[in-house]
């Protein structure tokens, strides 16, 4: 992964580069790269590096016997896939469901995160009064630390003492006696949760979007008799595709690895609807300490992302090519 | 323009739901820290019959917040400065060279945010664990020192990306006259262009410090009694027999107040840079 041993045409050279002065010649050639030393060095270390043992790893029987003296461990050969894909044994079959169970997941909380956000940013570009209130205060739950924000929902959810149950006792939904973190309810109470948190940072972008749009184009609209809806429908839209290209694919891979929100509400045992597949991962490495296989888990988990991020970016650009 | 009254109903609606949704939590945390004990173990109820503040006073008590707090400063400052000070040399290397490996430095950089953090603590558990093991004393596992370590790298990729972006914006020739005055490549960087990217500076600065402040996966492993950061140490208020739900919320507010402060302070810095490179 060095970065002066690949051959990439450097883009766009002559029209940005500053021209060099002659006896500084050989120091520009090597400035650039001794600026980005220390991030390359870091990245080998903390994610390059750590990335191959990981893969490493998944091809070792690594149980706790070898954690102090790793290299002892003996090859697994293909055995902890195997175990891992199988899924008509325990272990496989628990980790298809973790996987449905983030599959349903993140298509809920991206989706509804992207109409809140969406939603807000349309009301809050025009202006009324309290916009600069709302706008203001949509951005503290992006602003908490992740997990303060949590443990408020985790209160909100307690069954005796929680406003939950409180609201639908008093609403006369209820019986105001549901457990919110236990069983089936658990999976809507995490979504709840990640979508509090994601939705902000939809708003941001898609606000920061809409104010790149120029004025003219809506002007132009009016004129020719486009309601406020036709226009949101066939010039908003249509201007924030390149935002919403990056905006989904940040919202999906952060929410499908999400690991604080179980986390927090349910510490390292999630019920089985809340059962995420980064800490199904975590559980198993750590209770049953069988790295190995959980290293096996981390790289389908990788690759399946892998897939669906290159899938998602070619098509996408296939589609702003031919508009 | 004249708004319809359909678009009038619909502002209507998202102020009302997102505006609900997005405040009661806050409204609970706040309304509960000045609950006595016993009003947060009954039934939820709105107000705050007996306010009072106890329950900031006894946060550093029940638990050793105070030394929670002091690891979670320690870490995610020096994680902080180090890596803005590694953020802005990449960046400007990004920003003002065109050199062999340009494009695959910075998308290299930006790909690693997306493999699953699962992936790195299992070995990164292992390297450390071993490492210290041949180092015969205990440096990395557990320690201050491995989690800035860790924090360093988790914030760099976005921040060399935002700062790029943030340079692109500062015309050259401020640095090609400060050059032709005979400054360095790297005197002319913190003389004439960091002063004049201060604001995207700051911004790094506090998302990467915010990065770290937050970070729960690696801290739950990477940490012992001594060690421990706020994001797990909260935590340790529900284990007790007693759930002192009203001193986990006061101390949740402790720990949000100073950085949403800030947040909102230099959102303006914060929020430019954060969607410049989207938006672009």
């Amino acid at each position: 992964m060095s970065v002066d041993t690949v051959e990439t045409p450097a883009a766009g050279s002559t029209a940005a580069a500053p021209a060099p002065s002659r006896p500084r010649r050989r120091g520009r050639r090597v400035t650039p790269y001794l600026l980005v030393l220390p991030a390359v060095v870091l990245e080998l270390l903390v994610h390059i590096v750590p990335m191959l043992v990981g893969i490493w790893m998944s091809f070792v029987r690594l149980t706790q016997f070898f954690i102090a003296n790793w290299s002892q461990a003996p090859s697994a050969g293909l055995d902890n896939y195997k175990v891992a894909l199988d899924f008509s044994g325990p272990l496989g079959k628990s980790l298809l469901h973790s996987f449905g169970v983030t599959l349903a997941y993140t298509v809920l909380v991206v989706g509804v995160a992207w109409l809140f956000g969406m939603s807000g940013a349309l009301v809050l570009h025009r202006s009324f009064r309290g916009r600069g209130f709302l706008r203001t205060l949509f951005l503290v739950p992006y602003a908490m630390p992740i997990y303060a924000g949590i443990m408020t929902w985790s209160f909100i959810f307690q069954r005796d003492n929680g406003l939950m149950n409180h609201l639908v006792k008093s609403l006369g939904l209820g019986d105001g006696e549901s457990f919110w973190l236990v069983g089936n309810n658990a999976f809507a109470s995490m979504a709840i949760v990640a979508i509090w948190r994601a939705w902000p940072f939809a708003f941001l972008m898609l606000l920061a979007g809409l104010q790149n749009v120029p004025d003219e184009v809506y002007d132009a609209a009016s004129v020719d008799g486009a309601g406020i809806w036709k226009q949101v429908r066939y010039i908003t839209l249509p201007y924030l595709r390149p935002v919403n290209v990056v905006l989904v694919l940040m919202l999906f891979l952060w929410t499908f690895n999400d690991f604080n929100t179980p986390f927090v509400l349910f510490g390292p045992t999630p019920p089985r609807s809340a059962d995420l597949m980064s800490i199904h991962i975590y559980g198993n490495s750590f209770v049953s300490w069988n790295f190995g296989f959980g290293a096996a888990m981390s790289v389908l988990l990788l690759l399946f992302l892998l897939v669906v991020t290159g899938l998602y970016l070619f098509l996408t650009s296939r589609r702003s090519r031919r508009a | 323009m004249r708004e319809p009254v359909s678009f009038r109903v619909f502002r209507w609606v998202v102020v009302l739901v997102l505006g609900a949704f997005t405040l009661i939590p806050l409204y609970v945390l706040l309304s509960s820290s000045l609950k006595p004990l016993g009003e947060v173990q009954g039934e939820f109820r709105w107000w705050p019959e007996h306010p009072t503040f106890r329950p900031f006073v006894d946060i550093w008590s029940t638990v050793p917040l105070a030394r929670y707090f002091a690891n979670s400063l320690v870490v995610c400052l020096v994680a902080t400065l180090f890596s803005v000070l590694i953020a802005i040399f990449a960046a400007y290397a990004v920003s003002r060279y065109r050199f062999r490996g340009r494009s695959l430095f910075s998308g290299a950089v930006l790909s690693t945010q997306m493999i699953p953090g699962i992936l790195f603590l299992l070995p990164l558990f292992l390297i450390f664990v071993n490492l210290d093991k041949t180092l015969g004393t205990t440096v990395f596992y557990q320690t201050r020192v491995g989690l800035i370590v860790m924090y360093m790298t988790f914030s760099l990729p976005f921040a060399i990306w935002m700062l790029a972006g943030y340079l692109d914006g500062i015309p050259r020739d401020l640095d090609e006259a400060a050059r032709v005055d005979g400054c360095s490549a790297v005197g002319a960087l913190f003389r004439v262009v960091l002063p004049a990217a201060r604001p995207g500076v700051v911004a790094v600065a506090v998302y990467a410090f915010m990065t770290a402040w937050g970070e729960i996966l690696f801290a739950s492993q990477m940490t012992n009694t001594e060690t421990r950061t706020l994001s797990i140490g909260l935590q340790s208020y529900s284990t007790q027999i007693n759930v002192y739900w009203n001193q986990v919320m006061a101390a949740s507010l402790v720990v949000s107040l100073p950085i949403v402060l800030v947040f909102l302070l230099l959102q303006r810095y914060l929020v430019a840079g954060l969607t410049a490179g989207a938006v672009k």
